[in-house]
């Protein structure tokens, strides 16, 4: 209890923002003027008060950029949250956006764990798109002979084989000789890409109607068929994510796929000692890591967009991670990190029309708030002495216990 | 004839294209032979494309005249840009001790989001349409020499490239002169490979850490420069560096974190960029094109991997912070 209170004590002597020449010790100077040692104990409470603070400093930070640029910060924050969940129509489309943003943090969180580098979450989802939209397409070219309910059943099941897919190839090639992955499933995002952009050239899926090269509208041309049905405004693929999120909750804590993907990720050794098909592991993860997202770009082409666009996966990919790592890889706490992102994303849209702030303020946003979150580890694993501090420190330790 | 001019044609396209390329390899080789495995190139890029474009734009309408000064300003501007993103990236990962790859993702993320939103309220200030003006457009562009671009076959390859070319072979000159002949560039090495040895031999790692990653973001800064007022000749396009960063990364494995390796792959990068333009096929989509410089730094990776050669691997200790009291 008294370990407690003594840490509670120090952490207001930091300065947060400081970076200390901690690792410039010279042997001849008797005491360096700030040293780091690690705590022995950290509690929740310190936790999330070193969390609040770095949270504070990135949207003071945030609004430091927006002054430069002669906006009012107060203003264009409270316009975020306005503009995101003022109305139910802005907070639907906030979830909207929420919802692939989930699936793919999970789907990237799996591979984190194991520290696979999955960076491919953009491909892997583009990938799950353009496999259902080809039989959507095949559909629409044969007067649309294909029932709804069938429809979906296998626009899925091809969005997760090309996911898969896409997961697949870096784990085999990872697996079997070290090849590096994040290069690879970042590379597999630009092949997705252009691929979509191949198909937006060919006459039998292009719009007939549109002036540029555009994939048909799947919603129109299939008469509603392969469009998913709304609840509360929003297409069901919020229900499928929270679903998600949940069973990967389960299945990274409470199953022995699970256990063996933590021991993957803390020493690949230690597996193999164990007598783990490390090989095996990484590439079954890495499968339902790509079906998942395979499975976001089906939503987002059934759901979401009613139609295939290069800009189908949008960015998401790269933003998953940051969810996944500010939820530290927990799929229950990427569910309302998610829907913050979402909300930044959503809410500087908003700022962009109202107060003609760039919308590319959200990733400025997004990249500060995680360069805070990454700053503040430091501060909840180690606490720094200042030179002659520890006297100091003796005397507070007796004003707590007494 | 035909034929040798096409391919002549192609290599100084592919040269010119390859620069930027050239420019961020040899920064994050620097980076990495500190043993920091930045991934934020692409960001960084973004970071000194935006800052020097609107260096030169804001010198040109000060001075109300183009030419040599809006350029040295863009230059100092955009390699102070790459240089702050560097420095973010040091003290979070050698100070702060962050993870190296959520770091790096991160930096990505957040100088891309940089670029873009100074680069659209730049575009706003100048009233929808950023563009620097003809005379700041000839000091970036291709280099008269007079007589010697007109000598058939030599001229064209060697004589006919705006003036960053020749810049960026010297800093990979240097660099490689640096890191293999001088004894700062021994000790560079020796912490990138073992930073514990390093430390006991006396060499202070986190300043060579720091050092190696700064300056290395500095280069990747010049790259986006050269991106935004070369490439895209001095008009601010969002998405102007389009996935160059990442190249980049994939280049110092293909060039074995070798400087001067690094030129001849760059180049044979830049001429797979741009083999649309030179080499058509009958029949291949343009998309498909655009494939090939992702599809060949997959093979690249692959067979890097497959066949690996001790003294030319990957410094040992990238990727992993060093921690002192863990010696």
């Amino acid at each position: 209890m008294t370990d407690q209170k003594i840490n509670d004590v120090k952490i207001q002597e930091q300065p947060d923002t400081a970076c200390p020449p901690a690792q410039d010790m010279h042997p001849q100077m008797k005491e360096p003027l700030v040293r780091m040692t690690k705590r022995g104990t950290v509690t929740t409470s310190h936790k999330v008060f070193v969390y609040v603070i770095g949270f504070i400093l990135a949207l003071v930070v945030g609004a430091l950029m927006l002054l430069a640029i002669g906006k009012n910060p107060f203003l264009a924050y409270r316009d975020m949250v306005i503009g995101s969940f003022g109305t139910a129509i802005s907070s639907a489309e906030t979830i909207r956006i929420a919802v692939p943003l989930l699936i793919a943090s999970v789907a990237v969180g799996f591979a984190f764990k194991m520290k696979f580098w999955n960076i491919g979450a953009e491909g892997q989802i583009l990938a799950g798109g353009i496999a259902c939209s080809y039989i959507v397409v095949h559909s629409i070219n044969n007067n649309n002979y294909i029932p709804a309910i069938p429809l979906h059943l296998i626009m899925v099941v091809l969005a997760i084989l090309g996911g898969a897919l896409f997961g697949f190839l870096p784990a085999y090639f990872k697996t079997k000789w070290g090849t590096n992955e994040t290069l690879f499933t970042l590379m597999l995002n630009y092949i997705a890409i252009q691929y979509v952009i191949y198909l937006q050239s060919l006459r039998t899926w292009q719009d007939p109607d549109s002036i540029y090269p555009k994939i048909v509208d799947f919603a129109v041309f299939t008469k509603g068929k392969a469009e998913l049905p709304r609840l509360f405004g929003v297409h069901i693929g919020w229900i499928f994510a929270l679903i998600i999120a949940v069973l990967a909750y389960f299945y990274l804590t409470k199953t022995k796929h699970g256990y063996e993907i933590s021991v993957v990720g803390d020493s690949l050794n230690t597996a193999r000692y164990a007598g783990m098909n490390t090989r095996w592991i990484q590439i079954r993860t890495l499968l339902i890591s790509g079906a998942l997202s395979g499975f976001a770009g089906y939503l987002q082409v059934a759901g979401a967009n009613h139609t295939l666009t290069e800009t189908t996966a949008g960015g998401l990919g790269f933003t998953a991670i940051t969810v996944a790592w500010l939820g530290k890889l927990n799929p229950f706490i990427m569910i309302p990190i998610a829907v913050f992102i979402a909300m930044l994303q959503k809410g500087s849209l908003f700022i962009q029309s109202t107060m003609r702030i760039p919308a590319a303020a959200a990733d400025l946003l997004t990249g500060l708030i995680l360069f805070f979150m990454l700053g503040s580890e430091f501060f909840i694993e180690y606490k720094l002495v200042f030179r002659g501090k520890q006297s100091v420190s003796r005397l507070e330790q007796k004003e707590v216990t007494a | 004839m035909n034929v040798l001019n096409v391919i002549i044609n192609w290599f100084n396209a592919a040269v010119s294209v390859g620069t930027p390329l050239l420019l961020a390899t040899n920064g994050e080789i620097l980076t990495e032979k500190s043993g920091n495995l930045n991934l934020g190139v692409e960001g960084q890029m973004y970071m000194g494309a935006v800052s020097g474009l609107a260096a030169a734009w804001l010198t040109e309408r000060w001075l109300g005249a183009g030419g040599i000064i809006p350029l040295i300003m863009a230059v100092i501007f955009s390699f102070l840009a790459g240089c702050l993103s560097g420095l973010i990236y040091s003290v979070l990962t050698v100070t702060l001790r962050a993870n190296q790859n959520v770091t790096g993702l991160t930096l990505a993320i957040f100088g891309t989001g940089f670029g873009q939103f100074f680069g659209e309220i730049l575009t706003n200030v100048a009233g929808g349409y950023v563009t620097v003006g003809s005379e700041t457009k000839r000091v970036f562009g291709v280099i008269d020499f007079g007589g010697l671009a007109e000598i058939p076959v030599v001229g064209t390859l060697l004589f006919k490239y705006n003036w960053l070319v020749y810049f960026s072979l010297i800093i990979a000159v240097i660099l490689g002169w640096f890191l293999n002949k001088t004894r700062k560039g021994l000790s560079l090495r020796a912490v990138g490979e073992s930073p514990g040895t390093a430390d006991s031999a006396g060499i202070n790692v986190t300043r060579y850490k720091y050092a190696a990653t700064t300056i290395g973001g500095g280069l990747c800064g010049l790259g986006g420069m050269y991106m935004s007022l070369v490439s895209h000749k001095g008009v601010w396009v969002s998405n102007c560096i389009s996935g160059y960063g990442w190249l980049a990364i994939a280049l110092v494995i293909f060039s074995t974190w070798s400087p001067l390796r690094a030129i001849y792959s760059s180049i044979i990068f830049g001429a797979l960029t741009v083999m649309y333009m030179r080499v058509p096929i009958p029949g291949m989509p343009m998309a498909i094109y655009m494939m090939f410089p992702y599809i060949a730094t997959i093979i690249v990776l692959i067979l890097t991997s497959i066949r690996q050669i001790k003294e030319h691997a990957q410094p040992a200790s990238t990727g992993f912070n060093y921690y002192r009291e863990e010696r």
